[in-house]
């Protein structure tokens, strides 16, 4: 039973770490209806990052946030005027072609500087714990977790305590409209997208830190991203938060009570059976031609 | 999903008997091919580059008609490949011509797991399908790796192989099995798009909720679309696992298997016959040199999202439906003047 606990304990704080990086995923759905299918290569891409200031500077994985989340949203912005902007028609079906091959270029380009070997962020918060009523907790999930939380405050306080926020809300909810009120949807697209590969900088440097990475490894983690965003409802912040909460914790219970091979497998069984009864996610609206 | 960028153009562009020649010709070379140049390397990129024509007019016949994006057609190759690696190790089948009777059978698999896929994922519709196709496919890449009883689990699993075909022989066989599931996938395709039920998929292609007013039943419709597409798809892959005669999980549950067949089918022009042919004769002898060339350094990788890029930037509708355009064009204006 401590077991128990103590995985769901662990799962919630790495579920801020997912729930940070799937947001920028439903963000970017929300305003664009484009799915970043490289969002996942983009995560591994911020992990490479903050890996070659830590190798070249000794810099703390956590420190070089400073650096590669302002490199990343600047990345973002161009990605979507190159690449996004020019497709004008059917975007939702192109964006998901044009996002891959950037996953695969980015992963080709990765595999060539940095080769295919595993590597790993290193801190001492990496293996150091501290004991709560008897549970270990390692520190880094802690300061993952919080690192997290802010982050997620931050663009809550930005999409509804200021007028940037209340564009982009807009845009969400009727491009057309919102460019008729004087919305600039071209800019607040852009921007949205640079701040989905920020976060991806973000999550990156934590899963770096709690994970050995190569650079094939943005296959299974899109594809938990997407299946957390489709659970709980593309282009809803607050069902992509709760979405992958559910997922971390039962894939670390299932890990614990049935064994480490199938907790994926349990949460893909979730999603089928949300599916079959709510083909619009946990926080999603059905709209027509949409779902 | 609104597919106003999608081929509404004919794909017939020539005059009848000149394609007629032109499609005799070209089956006649793709019969002696082995004849003409049998050496193995030769073979090799013949037998992937006629898999991927295989594969890419199957996933066109719900992809390209219906327009509902799959990415994860890559679940049905791999189930029927070890759906016919399975057969053949507990059947003891003998090596030889008898493997390639039990491809159907690994298709007819590959059709029963699309009906239970498909009756969940098309419950969704545009974006939310291609995350649960791709969903599916990493569910089955799953099962495949944690039941190692049954399917020896990240180890692989080895396909009896013939030792009496050597030397240049050794491809031939594949390739003729590959060339023949070709030429059925293109026949349902070009059956499916002359027919009434072809016809109800484009309508779900341009307005799924208009088509469904009008009487198309678009549930049995899609499910019928996506069956008839993984059937062949699983078709193709039972023949890929028992030519490449040892499978892994990840190799044949691959996702770039299964976006693959998705670009050579956009290169060429989604909805259209002869558009996955093309896409990918010109795609995959350029891929296998690549990947040959360059692929320790994942290279290839970086030229392989090149073209991806500038085909959908530069051709969003495919070489077929734009050449169409163009000789539409150039015959206008000849009456013109």
């Amino acid at each position: 039973m401590t077991l128990v606990l103590e995985a769901a304990a662990l799962g919630i704080l790495t579920g801020g770490v997912y729930a940070l990086m799937a947001s920028g995923l439903t963000l970017i759905f929300g305003v664009m209806r484009i799915i970043n299918v490289g969002q996942g290569a983009l995560v591994i891409l911020g992990a490479y990052l903050s890996f070659a200031f830590f190798r070249s500077w000794h810099l703390d994985p956590l420190l070089t946030l400073v650096i590669t989340m302002p490199l990343m949203f600047g990345l973002g912005v161009i990605l979507q005027i190159v690449f996004i902007r020019p497709l004008k028609t059917d975007r939702e079906a192109l964006s998901v072609l044009v996002t891959y091959a950037l996953a695969l270029g980015i992963e080709g380009a990765l595999g060539y500087v940095f080769t295919t070997n595993y590597v790993q962020l290193r801190a001492w918060y990496e293996t150091a714990s501290f004991a709560v009523f008897g549970f270990h907790i390692t520190y880094v999930y802690v300061f993952g977790f919080l690192l997290c939380i802010a982050i997620l405050g931050a663009l809550f306080l930005v999409l509804y305590r200021t007028s940037f926020g209340g564009a982009l809300r807009a845009t969400m909810l009727n491009r057309t409209a919102a460019q008729l009120i004087g919305v600039d949807v071209d800019r607040v697209s852009a921007i949205a997208f640079g701040i989905g590969v920020a976060t991806a900088a973000a999550g990156g440097v934590v899963f770096g830190i709690t994970n050995a990475f190569n650079p094939g490894s943005h296959y299974d983690l899109i594809s938990r991203l997407l299946t957390i965003i489709v659970l709980g409802g593309l282009g809803s912040l607050r069902g992509a938060i709760i979405a992958a909460l559910i997922m971390l914790v039962t894939e670390d219970i299932t890990a614990v009570v049935i064994s480490p091979v199938w907790a994926t497998f349990v949460f893909f069984v979730i999603l089928v059976v949300v599916l079959i009864f709510r083909p619009q996610g946990l926080f999603g609206v059905r709209v027509r031609d949409r779902i | 999903m609104r597919g106003n960028f999608l081929p509404r153009v004919r794909w017939r562009v020539g005059r009848g008997p000149l394609k007629l020649v032109g499609l005799l010709g070209l089956a006649i070379a793709a019969l002696l091919l082995p004849f003409v140049a049998p050496d193995p390397a030769t073979t090799n990129i013949a037998v992937f580059t006629v898999m991927y024509i295989g594969l890419a007019t199957a996933w066109n016949i719900m992809g390209g008609y219906t327009g509902y994006i799959s990415l994860g057609h890559a679940a049905f190759f791999g189930f029927g490949a070890y759906g016919l690696g399975l057969m053949l190790v507990h059947l003891n089948i003998t090596p030889g011509y008898a493997p390639f009777v039990l491809v159907p059978v690994a298709g007819l698999l590959s059709a029963l797991l699309a009906v239970g896929i498909g009756w969940i994922a098309l419950r969704t519709r545009a974006a939310t399908f291609v995350i649960v196709t791709i969903a599916f496919m990493f569910m089955m890449q799953l099962l495949a790796e944690n039941l190692v009883k049954v399917t020896g689990g990240g180890g692989g699993l080895g396909l009896p192989y013939s030792h009496d075909w050597g030397g240049d022989f050794f491809n031939t066989p594949y390739y003729y099995a590959m060339l023949l599931l070709a030429v059925l996938g293109l026949f349902v395709s070009w059956w499916i798009r002359r027919s009434k039920f072809g016809l109800g998929l484009l309508a779900i292609r341009d307005d799924e909720d208009k088509a469904l007013a009008v009487g198309v039943p678009t549930r049995a419709f899609k499910l019928t679309a996506f069956v008839i597409s993984a059937a062949l798809v699983g078709m193709i892959g039972g023949v890929y696992a028992y030519y490449v005669t040892y499978i892994y999980p990840q190799f044949v549950f691959d996702p770039l298997i299964g976006i693959s067949m998705v670009l050579m089918a956009f290169l060429g022009g989604l909805g259209t016959l002869s558009g996955p042919v093309i896409g990918a004769v010109l795609l995959e002898p350029a891929q296998l040199e690549f990947a040959y060339r360059l692929g320790a350094s994942r290279l290839y990788l970086v030229f392989y999202s090149a073209v991806f890029l500038l085909v959908i930037l530069l051709l969003p509708r495919g070489i077929v439906p734009s050449a169409a355009e163009l000789l539409n064009r150039r015959r206008a204006r000849t009456v013109v003047s």
